[in-house]
């Protein structure tokens, strides 16, 4: 397990692909966090302002990672695109004959692969932290913000359970990235198809069918990162998605094993 | 230690209807050279991929050095492959790729530049395997092949693309590496390369091995033919029926005549000839290739 943990994370580390997914996890940290505060009193730009984090929601403890934990819905789209890529190419390129004549052990290969791709989605959480929290104590001058409470224990506690949702919601959409990429072997087909229900079909349902969003994976992803909201508790929302992505994981591990590898 | 690198019993593999390999057997003993050869869609590298474990058989059974298909486990780490050409990430040089394979495998990483030098890709080792050409791409299949210090190679067309200088490197290294006690099992459609460097073949036909065993037992199963050319080309359509007289078919090709017959003939042909009034400019026996072998058996048009 270890020798795939360590094979895997080679090809992972590639700069082309690191650098530039820690640039656009940045970009996008930096973005969400920049927009909650500079927007914060400006209605034009923000219907939505009761349903969003004000300037009383930001001066809480919790209110030190809110641009984190709404970076969590763009931190697991590029989670699903390098989990379902990184697994779809070994399909397009041909290389998983090569890996499995050096590991004929299956399913020991897709664990491998797995933990590495969740090493390579921490530091992505990591940075993602470290740039939110920066801009929030960076701009909270400028948008009237009082940081009292931010460096308060319970404020750290928050940042914890803030840093833990976020992270297992970025480990779900990558995992629903790893099991399209196995399903479909394209990783083309597996990132516009998640991409695409994520964003465009689950956000139909949810607003047409009424409670659909309880059942829905990335309805539940987003409560499980927010630690439970107005669509589902966090206790469901954990619960469901776990039944979910463990039902989808078995499926693909099982087919994995069987199925010839004929590319 | 079993006495066969691989041994290969009955081995089926069906998809659907469509029967890829057929009652398969044949064995491969330790330290030599196995050709493995046959027309496109014969069934090569679907029996290649059952001995690796990427594939599992319809029927039969298989053991590959002394241990059972079904536990690939037990036997890959001790074996170097190259299945339908080299695949590697694109993205990544050629000695990333190769450190990919070696810490999967548990290999260590000092092999990798002195395999790359093996191969002549020493200078371009950290060259982008994108920009590679189709005969570097080769050779690096080749270096990843003989990653783990194998006890058996098996390789797929391994020749593919590369020059004749790079053919006849493959060649003497694929020799060398027999000498070294290495089983090679090798699938090519250079025939002329096979038939110089394997000691025993396996022919496929439609998933059938129609001929398995030593090289030199199939050439001498064909029979040969005797080349003769006379001073005066008029007397060749004569030299055809003293040998037709004798009971051997031949023909008149270029200027030569072919006539069939075995190999202690041509003495007999030598004298008719002479007692005819008939002097010969060239007279030899020639074995067919196994070119010629092949195509014969395998009715492959080309």
């Amino acid at each position: 397990m270890i020798n795939v943990f360590f094979a895997e994370w080679r090809k992972l580390r590639r700069p082309g692909l690191f650098v530039g997914t820690m640039v656009a996890v940045v970009g996008v940290s930096a973005l969400v966090t920049s927009l909650l505060f500079l927007m914060i009193d400006s209605t034009q730009n923000n219907p939505h302002q009761e349903q969003m984090a004000n300037r009383a929601t930001l001066e809480l403890p919790i209110g030190v990672s809110v641009g984190f934990a709404a970076s969590a819905g763009l931190l697991g789209l590029v989670a699903l695109c390098i989990f379902a890529s990184q697994t779809a190419q070994e399909f397009t390129y041909g290389t998983l004959r090569n890996l499995l004549v050096r590991q004929p052990r299956r399913l020991t290969l897709l664990l491998g692969k797995f933990f590495a791709m969740n090493l390579f989605a921490l530091i992505s959480v990591v940075l993602s932290a470290i740039v939110s929290i920066s801009l929030a104590f960076a701009l909270s001058g400028k948008a009237k913000v009082s940081t009292a409470a931010w460096s308060t224990s319970e404020a750290r506690t928050a940042l914890l359970h803030t840093f833990i949702n976020v992270f297992i919601s970025v480990i779900a959409s990558g995992t629903i990235g790893m099991i399209l990429g196995l399903l479909l072997r394209s990783p083309i087909s597996s990132i516009s198809i998640g991409v695409g229900w994520l964003l465009v079909v689950e956000n139909i349902v949810a607003a047409t069918v009424d409670r659909s969003g309880k059942w829905l994976p990335g309805q539940l992803i987003n409560s499980v990162a927010a630690g439970g909201d107005f669509n589902a508790s966090y206790s469901h929302a954990l619960l469901v998605l776990s039944a979910y992505l463990a039902t989808g994981m078995i499926v693909v591990s099982v087919l994995f094993r069987r199925r010839d590898v004929a590319i | 230690m079993p006495d066969l690198a691989l041994s290969v019993l009955d081995l089926s593999k069906n998809y659907g209807e469509q029967k890829a390999v057929s009652h398969a057997s044949f064995e491969v003993p330790f330290g030599t050279v196995c050709g493995f050869v046959g027309p496109n869609g014969s069934g090569k590298t679907t029996t290649m991929r059952m001995l690796l474990g990427l594939i599992s058989p319809t029927g039969g059974n298989a053991h590959v050095l002394g241990e059972p298909i079904s536990h690939p486990e037990r036997y890959l780490d001790r074996v170097g492959a190259m299945i339908e050409g080299p695949a590697f990430y694109p993205a990544l040089s050629g000695a990333e790729n190769l450190r990919v394979l070696a810490t999967l495998g548990g290999l260590p990483l000092d092999r990798v530049q002195g395999l790359l030098d093996r191969v002549g890709l020493g200078e371009r080792a950290n060259s982008k395997y994108k920009t590679y050409s189709l005969g570097m791409k080769q050779r690096l299949g080749i270096a990843a092949a003989l990653l783990p210090t194998p006890q058996l190679l098996l390789l797929d067309e391994p020749t593919n693309g590369l020059d004749p200088a790079g053919i006849q490197e493959v060649r003497e290294l694929l020799r060398s590496l027999a000498d070294d006690g290495t089983t090679v099992f090798v699938s090519s459609h250079l025939l002329s390369e096979i038939e110089t460097i394997s000691d025993s073949l396996v022919m496929l036909r439609k998933g059938d091995v129609i001929f398995a065993g030593k090289t030199q037992e199939l050439l001498l199963q064909q029979q040969p033919t005797i080349i003769a050319k006379s001073a005066d080309p008029k007397d060749l359509p004569r030299l055809l029926e003293i040998a037709h007289h004798a009971g051997h078919e031949g023909s008149i090709v270029d200027g030569v005549a072919r006539i069939l017959g075995p190999t202690e003939w041509t003495v007999t042909l030598n004298k008719l000839a002479f007692d005819s009034g008939i002097i010969l400019s060239q007279l030899s026996p020639v074995l067919p290739s196994l070119e010629a072998t092949f195509f014969e058996m395998t009715g492959d048009p080309q």
